[in-house]
């Protein structure tokens, strides 16, 4: 110990340096710069591909479910009004006006549309209002209140006046209060929408159940094939993990599809069941394109992610704990939940994790098999995507879920400890 | 000894076979009967069949054929968890969730014992390990001589009457093993349970045993105390198993009284006792432990056969000196002597004269 400590010349103050002076902190750190800016290199690439690739849409979709300038862009005029005067403030003929000269620069540039949607998005039914009356705009003469109300009557409406002023502001919750079915009245307070569009809390709790329903599913088919998987032979598991695999290699749409085959009216499973007279013909039974087939389907297409998680934690644990516990005096039953069970916990954790995240945010087959009563949440996500191009309101759905899920990990975290998941 | 079957045995094994694939027998006819808080060794190579007896015993394994009975009663088709016997298997096997005092309280719970009785008993059998402090660390934060010490408490905790111990001490350096025999053995002779163990270190074997089984080939080879299975080889694969020793191959020339006179291949003639040999003209092996091999004709009996032998080699270790010696043709001839007042080392290329009493060489069945 002394021959070690003479090495290193010490300080008067007490701090330790090297041979030739340097404080030894300031050496070591010197001494590891180096590699750590190779490592730092070596890992740039990803960063940067995970940078381009994940945060950033991420973050544009988090932008675009706040914001969005389809009116107040090209409405400035209209819009400067609207922040000039008190909400709830009846139009007068500087509105008029401004609507005039915004809608016939909006005619000119053709974005007259694109106003239109926006405003569509909050209050149904009103895009045409606004295209027509853009064809119009440029015949506009003083008095302007007249000439737009002669237009198209429905210009009047208090109501239509209270959406305008809230989508003049680019930055607005109004996406957010639609994801979770609230919506707002003229005068800006929170109301809840109309009954009519009341869809989306209902099915993000659709989606949070069935993603349940499917996870449990997972682990009561899962764990016993995991369990057999990691008490055979190397072998012979190795034969049985390929079937287990199986599915990964094959296409999402041919397995989906496949399920169709095997349980539509006509289907496989059907004509068995009427073939062995279990049912009538008149009473084959609806087990696809609705939230039956959604459920088979998805707990198919998901179990790999359990049992792969399951495995992994199984497969090293010795045969001789449980026989150690049934040395002890524990049943069989006993040795298995008291022993066995809780050391594959952070493998039913990591697969209950990854099945319920993945099943949240399953499409294709809820797309596919899933009928009316079978969507979840991102089939309307991508229907606001695709269809009814309201970008914002699909990014604020997604953003919801998001939020949804990075909640539920934190209480996993709370309750289980996320160092104790084991993914592989 | 070998095969009586006492009925009045503790740990009975009768005609017990096994086998795994149902092609080879991994244990062949085993009759073994074990008394009441007797030490008995399982010795023999890997693969022997050791740990198949004991999960037989332990109820892991079932008999193919034969009888197990424990204190009277055949166990053959009683479940492991109610046979009531204690066991520390190689790698430990602590539950690793759970804390030590967990671990311990583990065989009491499922018995359901009461709290407070659980914690006396969980005190007692931590102290007696002297691991008191313990009780609220994991499995891992220990080392494995801790974890060994855990291991044993935790079988014992539950007062079992019969405890099994798989190669326990196989993990630990040389040190901590022969400190924890030591301490097995102090436990066994406090407690009065019964010790089955399992090793294939024949040093352990022999300083715990009352008694053992030395294994070979799904057999017992032989069954005796320490010393007997020593000085008293049965055959030749227990003389060659058990410690060092020296083998000569001859032709049994002369055998009358408990001695015979054997002539090697190289025409020598020397004394044995006959073990394995019972008439003129067979073949045997003769063996002779290195350091009942004298070079000093004043210490041999006056009747002794001497025989040349040469020098080869003399390595000093100590307490004792070591001598690599060609007797007979063979260069693998060992003798060992004691580093007293005044012996002898031997110079390589020295001629000398060998002999040994004549109940010191064993004429044994050739191999
Ligand atoms: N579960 C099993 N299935 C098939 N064969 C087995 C099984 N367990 C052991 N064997 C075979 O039985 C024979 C005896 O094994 P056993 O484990 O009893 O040997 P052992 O004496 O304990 O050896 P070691 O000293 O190496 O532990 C070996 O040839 C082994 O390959
Ligand atoms: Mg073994």
């Amino acid at each position: 110990m002394a021959d070690a400590t003479a090495d290193l010349a010490a300080e008067p103050t007490g701090r330790l340096t090297t041979a030739d002076g340097r404080p030894l902190k300031t050496a070591l750190a010197r001494a590891q710069a180096r590699a750590r800016r190779r490592a730092f290199l070596l890992v740039l690439p990803l960063l940067l591909f995970i940078l381009v690739t994940f945060i950033v849409p991420i973050g544009q979709m988090l932008h675009r479910s706040i914001h969005n300038d389809g009116f107040s862009a090209n409405m400035p005029l209209l819009s400067q009004w609207f922040a000039r005067t008190e909400p709830g403030t009846a139009p007068d003929e500087a509105a008029y006006a401004a609507l005039a000269a915004d809608l016939q620069a909006a005619a000119k540039a053709k974005t007259v549309g694109v106003v239109g949607t926006r405003v569509n998005y909050e209050m149904p039914g009103t895009r045409s209002l606004f295209t027509s009356t853009g064809r119009k705009a440029r015949g506009f003469e003083p008095p302007y209140r007249e000439a737009i109300l002669q237009a198209d009557p429905k210009w009047a409406d208090p109501t239509l006046w209270g959406t305008m002023r809230q989508v003049s502001q680019a930055y607005s919750p109004n996406f957010f209060l639609a994801a979770v079915d609230l919506a707002r009245d003229n005068e800006g307070n929170i109301v809840q929408a109309p009954p009519e569009r009341r869809v989306y809390l209902m099915l993000f709790q659709r989606t949070f159940l069935i993603a349940g329903l499917i996870t449990v599913l997972c682990l009561l088919l899962g764990f016993p094939v995991a369990h057999l998987l990691a008490t055979l032979p190397l072998r012979a598991s190795n034969l049985l993990m390929i079937l287990v695999l199986l599915p990964f290699w094959t296409s999402l749409l041919v397995r989906t599809t496949s399920w169709i085959v095997l349980l539509q009216g006509q289907g496989v499973v059907n004509n068995t069941l009427v073939a062995t007279g279990l049912i009538t013909d008149q009473n084959r039974m609806q087990m696809i394109y609705n939230q039956t087939g959604t459920i088979i389907a998805m707990t198919h297409i998901l179990l790999p992610f359990m049992i792969l998680p399951l495995y992994s934690v199984m497969r090293p644990i010795p045969p001789t704990y449980v026989r150690a516990a049934r040395s002890l005096g524990a049943s069989s039953w006993t040795a298995f939940r008291r022993v066995y069970l809780p050391q594959t916990l952070p493998g039913i954790g990591a697969g209950a994790l990854l099945v319920f995240i993945l099943g949240v945010g399953y499409y294709i087959t809820p797309a596919l098999v899933g009928g009316a009563s079978g969507q979840l949440i991102s089939n309307l996500i991508a229907f606001h995507m695709q269809d009814s191009l309201n970008w914002s309101l699909a990014a604020a759905l997604a953003a919801v879920l998001l939020g949804l899920v990075l909640i539920l990990y934190w209480l996993y975290d709370r309750l289980v400890g996320i160092d104790n998941l084991k993914l592989g | 000894m070998v095969s009586s079957t006492r009925n009045d045995g503790f740990v009975v094994f009768e005609h017990v076979q096994k086998s795994y694939d149902g092609e080879s027998l991994v244990v062949k006819d085993l009759n073994l009967a074990i008394s009441k808080g007797e030490f008995l060794t399982m010795l023999g190579p890997s693969g022997s069949g050791k740990t198949t007896c004991l999960m037989m015993l332990a109820g892991f394994e079932t008999a193919t054929h034969g009888e197990i009975r424990l204190d009277g009663r055949p166990i053959n088709s009683v479940p492991p968890h109610k046979r009531g016997i204690g066991m520390v298997f190689q790698n430990y096997a602590l539950f690793p969730h759970m804390t030590v005092g967990e671990n311990l309280s583990f065989p009491l719970e499922v018995r359901g014992i009461g709290k407070a009785d659980r914690e006396q008993k969980i005190r007692r059998a931590l102290d007696m390990v002297q691991m008191g402090a313990f009780a609220n660390r994991r499995p891992a934060q220990l080392s494995g001589g801790q974890q060994q010490r855990i291991a044993l408490a935790r079988a014992l905790v539950f007062d079992p009457k019969l405890v099994l111990m798989d190669e326990p001490l196989g993990a630990l350096d040389k040190q901590l093993r022969e400190h924890m025999q030591f301490e097995i053995k102090h436990l066994h002779e406090t407690l009065g349970i019964t010790v089955v163990y399992v090793t294939h270190d024949q040093g352990e074997a022999l300083t715990m045993s009352d008694r053992i089984a030395v294994f070979n080939d799904g057999r017992i080879q032989q069954l005796a105390p320490p010393s007997d299975l020593y000085e008293r080889p049965q055959n030749s694969f227990v003389a060659g198993f058990i410690g060092e020793n020296n083998k000569l191959p001859g032709t049994v020339e002369e055998i009358a009284e408990g001695r015979a006179l054997v002539r090697l291949a190289t025409g020598e003639l020397i004394d044995a006792t006959p073990v394995n040999v019972s008439r003129q003209g067979q073949k045997t092996l003769v063996s002779i432990r290195p350091e009942r091999v004298e070079f000093k004709p004043e210490m041999l009996p006056p009747n002794a056969h001497l025989i040349d032998a040469e020098v080869m080699e003399f390595i000093y270790m100590g307490d004792i000196f070591r001598t690599r010696l060609k007797v007979a043709g063979s260069e693998e001839f060992v003798i060992k002597s004691r580093n007293t007042l005044g012996q002898r080392m031997l110079e390589p290329g020295e001629k000398i004269r060998i002999g040994w009493a004549p109940q010191d060489a064993r004429a044994l069945d050739p191999l």
